[in-house]
C-alpha cells in the first residue's frame, strides 16, 4: 500500500529529471502574496471618503438634468474626485471579484476565462468612465 | 497535479451564524456594487455624449426597474461601507475577540440599516429627481 502511487500522481511527469526540491522551488511563493491584501486595504481606505462624497453630492444635486450635471462635473474638485473614485473603485472591485472567482469558479479553463473577463470588464469601465469625465470637463460636445 | 493536502474547508468550521452571515453579505454586497459600476459608466458616457444622448439615457435610467436597482445599490453600499470599516479596524488587531466581534456584527447591522433608511429617505425626498 505504501508503494502505491497516490491518486493523480501518475499523470505528473513520470520521468522528469527534476528533483522534488527543484519542483517545489519552481512552484513556490511568487512573493507577491501581501500585494493583493495591501492594495485591497489601501483602496478601501481611499474609497470611504470617495464613495461617501459621491453619494452625498449626487443626492445634493438640485436636479439631474444635463445642464446641472455637466455644470457639477466641470468643477475642478468634482473632476478630481470622480476620476479618483473611478480608478480606485474599479481597482478595488477588480481585486474583490477576482477573489470570488478564484474561490468559486472551478476548472482551470473556466477560471482563466472568468478572470480575463473580470479584468476586461473593469478596464473598460475605468477607461470609458475616465474618458467620459475628461470629455465633459474639457468641454467637448 | 498531484493531490495535495488542502486547508480545512468551510464545512469543518462550526460557524456561528453571525460570522458566516456578515462575511457572505460583505462579499455579496461587494459583487452587487461591482455590477453597479456598469450603471455609473453608462451614466458618465451618456453625459459625455451630449444633451440629446443624455436625455435618451435618462429615459432608460429612470425606468421603474432601475429604481429598485438603485434602492438595492444604496442598501449594499450602506452595508459594504461599514463592513469594510469594521474589517479595517480588525486589521489593526482590535475587536477580534469573539464577544467583541459578536457585538460589532450587531452594531454593523444596525448602523448600515439606519444609513440605508437615511439615504433612501433622502433619495426619495430630494427635489426634482427623475434623472
Amino acid at each position: 500500500m505504501t508503494n502505491q502511487p497516490r491518486r493523480g500522481e501518475a499523470r505528473q511527469e513520470p520521468r522528469s529529471l527534476r528533483s522534488p526540491l527543484a519542483r517545489v522551488l519552481g512552484q513556490g511563493s511568487a512573493k507577491d502574496g501581501v500585494h493583493h491584501w495591501w492594495l485591497q486595504r489601501l483602496t478601501s481606505v481611499a474609497l470611504v471618503p470617495l464613495t461617501v462624497w459621491f453619494v452625498v453630492s449626487l443626492l445634493s444635486l438640485p436636479a439631474l438634468d444635463y445642464a446641472t450635471v455637466t455644470q457639477w462635473i466641470r468643477q475642478l474638485w468634482t473632476e478630481v474626485f470622480l476620476i479618483l473614485l473611478l480608478l480606485t473603485g474599479t481597482w478595488h472591485s477588480q481585486l474583490g471579484v477576482r477573489v470570488v472567482v478564484e474561490d468559486y469558479v472551478h476548472g482551470q479553463g473556466m477560471k482563466a476565462l472568468s478572470l480575463a473577463l473580470v479584468t476586461f470588464f473593469h478596464v473598460v469601465v475605468a477607461v470609458a468612465g475616465v474618458l467620459a469625465i475628461l470629455r465633459v470637463a474639457l468641454g467637448a460636445p | 497535479m498531484t493531490e495535495r493536502p488542502l486547508s480545512p474547508h468551510l464545512s469543518v468550521y462550526r460557524m456561528r451564524r453571525y460570522t458566516l452571515l456578515t462575511s457572505i453579505t460583505n462579499r455579496a454586497t461587494g459583487l452587487a456594487l461591482s455590477a453597479g459600476l456598469v450603471l455609473l459608466a453608462y451614466w458618465l458616457v451618456a453625459i459625455a455624449s451630449g444633451p440629446v444622448a443624455y436625455r435618451r439615457a435618462s429615459g432608460v435610467l429612470s425606468l421603474g426597474v432601475l429604481k429598485v436597482v438603485y434602492a438595492i445599490l444604496l442598501a449594499t453600499f450602506s452595508y459594504h461601507l461599514f463592513a469594510g470599516i469594521r474589517h479595517l479596524i480588525w486589521d489593526t488587531g482590535r475587536g477580534i475577540e469573539r464577544e467583541q466581534a459578536k457585538r460589532s456584527s450587531l452594531l454593523l447591522a444596525l448602523v448600515s440599516l439606519v444609513a440605508f433608511i437615511g439615504l433612501a429617505w433622502w433619495a426619495l425626498h430630494a427635489t426634482g429627481r427623475a434623472p
